[in-house]
């Protein structure tokens, strides 16, 4: 790898439940191998130095690696966040005897960019829904709040698909973030989530000719059961899932529009059929 | 007498801190930690029944299965339909939920518990040095017996399974969606009808995955077992619970049951009690209190009948080993005798380690045979309505072990959820009566070298904790 530069990547997990690491590690082309061993964009790989998931130090070990990141390679490294921060009490989430809040406010102060992976670290996600008892936020608006100036890429979804992130995190290492309009006004970079589900769904058909699935397993659109494709900014109906074999709709679920902003609260019940009868509509309705 | 802190334990999911009292050499006591509260039981309250089965499973985005397959059997019970399932909606199920196991135990043995035992510095000046650092054990990797050879063929594993357990993934969504976080699964069956196609993709990933399994996964267990057989010595504990897991036509193919001070009992999870004594929550046990005096953990302590039960495979083998017909005990009896273990030794983290490989070889079999039950052109599931007011238990094994989730509905929304998870079994704080937690008892009494962070980690890893299951 002469000539190629790597980037230092810690990865902290807050109020989370791990899936957004196990959506990563189901990444083919490049899979979670290329991640960690090539260069993702020419030049530049990935350096992962702190994932509690995967790395073999453990305890004061583990810690060191994650304290000495600020001074080592400082404005260097990219902070990912996986999993919403707890604001509401120091105790609902402690790293090493240490407040999850005060770790990422500290870790992401020192970094070149922020990485918001899943729902959670976006927006709140689940642990964020009524009565979000611990007071989980999403990570762009709790640096905010804590006066943190640094860039934060979103990248939604319950969890994210493996493309998403390293689409995401391609554009970041080649800079394009940086272009007007490039991230979109929910913190996402705007190709990777560039289009409604329900407008590119296979499914499509079968609503416009109104021939509708009454109960689990029915053939036809997925409207009455409470499909959320008509709100939903994701590209599920092109990359599908785990290789490609399959997806929410094909395997016959409505769309829970898991990776939007209003996920959970203002999408459920996920069984109830929205009202409206267009996009623009459903936006206003939810 | 030294106290040594080890926060965060890494390769588990989620954040588990351990204190250890280290005296002459030998762990005198020992407090496990959960450090996370997210209080999904609270977010589920006065929510749609139906979406508890979508939510639950996002406690745990490595077995979102566990708890997806918990829900619906509970609001099958709730809704009175668990009698009207078609047995495609059934045979999908235990599909989809069995490959997750395969995930499961792949992940833990390469990726999770074996960094623990290899030596990474074989790696140095090869194009996979990045990997050898981030697995480096830093100054606290003790204990290293395998020959440069092995090492090397087990790194290489280590990376040839990461492929294999994404396959595993990929069977999961094949019928069940996608994952993490499934869609399929729901009460009343499936709401995925896979045609002829969908079944032979899931076959022929199926066929390339047993292969790794007999050719690689099982010997390799073997080949570690080999240098490290005084771990069957390591990390034992006393009783253990399982609650049984895939439904059949006749029983579950692995059965509930326990084993108390080495007697076998038929256990009802109307004598599972969760105690909070040590745990930070007061009154109702459901509200946090985080600084509560003598507490000391997020995990609650269930107990059976007053008894810290390990729960998880070792657990379903030992069980199994006295309630299972007889092709499945022959099978496991082979399996033990090949191994040269005792059923007495299951509980051990070379039990452990042992059971999750015999447990993947009956599943990845009996995988196969549920697919040719599966009938492309019969209904995946029955029809759902919501009563007004109802309650439901569903009941299950998880990968890590014995699962309950409970619902209470009234007025058609959510009045109650309730949720205890294998690691809250495991990774439990004292109880009431200061009876330890099994990752806790099995801790104790350890002998160590150095500062304990090797045995230590390779007691806790071999329960393979999921604290995010474990407090929800």
């Amino acid at each position: 790898m002469s000539g190629s530069s790597a980037q230092p990547v810690l990865w902290l997990q807050a109020a989370g439940c791990t899936g957004c690491s196990i959506s990563l590690m189901n990444a083919e082309y490049p899979d979670i191998k290329n991640l960690i061993l090539d260069e993702l964009v020419p030049g530049k790989a990935l350096s992962l130095k702190f994932h509690a998931t995967l790395m073999g130090r453990t305890g004061r070990a583990a810690l060191e690696v994650l304290d000495a990141a600020p001074a080592e390679h400082e404005g260097r490294y990219v902070l990912v966040v996986e999993g919403a921060i707890p604001t509401a009490g120091k105790g609902y989430g402690m790293i090493g005897d240490q407040p999850m809040a005060e770790r990422a406010g500290s870790l992401a102060r020192n970094a070149t960019a922020v990485l918001a992976l899943g729902s959670c670290a976006a927006y709140g996600g689940v642990p964020a829904g009524a009565p979000n008892p611990t007071g989980c936020k999403g990570v762009a608006d709790f640096l905010a709040g804590e006066g943190v100036e640094v860039p934060v890429v979103n990248v939604p979804g319950c969890p994210p698909h493996p493309r998403w992130f390293v689409d995401s995190v391609a554009h970041l290492l080649l800079g394009k973030v940086n272009r007007p309009g490039m991230v979109d006004d929910v913190g996402r970079v705007a190709p990777v989530y560039p289009g409604l589900i329900h407008e590119n769904c296979p499914r499509r058909a079968d609503f416009d000719v109104g021939r509708f699935a009454q109960s689990f397993g029915d053939e036809g659109c997925l409207y009455e059961l409470g499909c959320k494709g008509p709100y939903a900014d994701a590209l599920c109906w092109d990359h599908r899932w785990n290789g490609g074999v399959n997806w929410c709709i094909q395997a016959g679920h409505p769309c829970v529009a898991c990776c939007e902003p209003e996920f959970l609260d203002q999408v459920s019940p996920l069984y109830r059929k929205l009202l409206a009868q267009s996009p623009e509509e459903s936006r206003r309705e939810i | 007498m030294t106290k040594i802190s080890i926060d965060p334990i890494t390769r588990i999911e989620g954040h588990l801190k351990v204190d250890l009292e280290i005296e002459d050499g030998v762990i005198r006591s020992a407090w496990s930690s959960g450090a996370l509260y997210r209080g999904l039981e609270k977010i589920l309250a006065g929510r749609h029944p139906l979406d508890a089965q979508k939510i639950t499973q996002r406690i745990c985005g490595v077995c979102p299965l566990a708890h997806s397959t918990a829900a619906s059997l509970c609001l099958d019970d709730a809704l009175g339909i668990a009698e009207d399932i078609p047995p495609n909606g059934k045979l999908l199920r235990n599909l989809i939920y069995g490959a997750n196991f395969l995930h499961n135990h792949v992940l833990h043995f390469y990726h999770l518990a074996l960094p623990d035992y290899v030596d990474p510095e074989v790696l140095a000046g090869h194009s996979t040095a990045p990997l050898g650092q981030l697995l480096s054990p830093g100054p606290t990797g003790e204990d290293r017996r395998f020959t440069e050879k092995e090492n090397r063929h087990l790194v290489e594993n280590y990376v040839q399974a990461l492929t294999v357990r994404r396959k595993a993934q990929e069977l999961v969504a094949l019928l069940g969606g996608k994952m993490p976080h499934d869609m399929a699964v729901v009460p009343g069956g499936v709401t995925f009808r896979p045609g002829l196609g969908e079944l032979e993709g899931f076959r022929f990933r199926l066929e390339e995955i047993k292969q790794f399994l007999e050719q690689e996964y099982i010997p390799d267990v073997h080949l570690w077992l080999e240098r490290y057989r005084d771990h069957l010595q390591l990390g034992r504990t006393e009783d253990c619970l399982a609650l049984g897991v895939f439904p059949q036509r006749n029983g579950r193919l692995l059965p509930q049951g326990a084993v108390l001070q080495g007697d076998y009992v038929d256990p009802s999870w109307e004598d599972i009690r969760e105690m909070v004594d040590a745990s930070w929550y007061t009154g109702e046990a459901v509200n946090p209190d985080w600084g509560k005096e003598d507490a000391y953990s997020w995990v609650k302590s269930p107990r059976l009948g007053g008894r810290a039960c390990e729960v998880g495979p070792a657990a379903r083998v030992r069980v199994a080993l006295r309630a299972a017909d007889g092709e499945l005990r022959g099978s496991l009896e082979e399996g033990l005798r090949d191994a040269r273990i005792e059923d007495e030794d299951l509980c051990s983290v070379a039990g452990r380690h042992l059971s999750r490989a015999l447990e993947s070889r009956v599943i990845a079999e009996k995988l196969g045979d549920w697919l040719s039950e599966v009938d492309p052109e019969g209904p995946v599931a029955c029809s759902v309505s919501i009563p007004e007011e109802a309650a439901g238990v569903g009941l299950t094994d998880a990968p890590r072990g014995a699962l309950v989730h409970r619902i209470e509905i009234q007025r058609g929304k959510i009045a109650q959820y309730d949720v205890i998870s294998p690691t809250t079994w495991n990774a439990s704080p004292r109880d009431g009566a200061g009876i330890p937690g099994p990752i806790e008892a099995a801790l104790t009494g350890t002998s160590v070298e150095g500062n304990g962070h090797t045995e230590a980690g390779r007691i806790v890893r071999s329960f393979d904790p999921c604290l995010a299951c474990a407090v929800q």
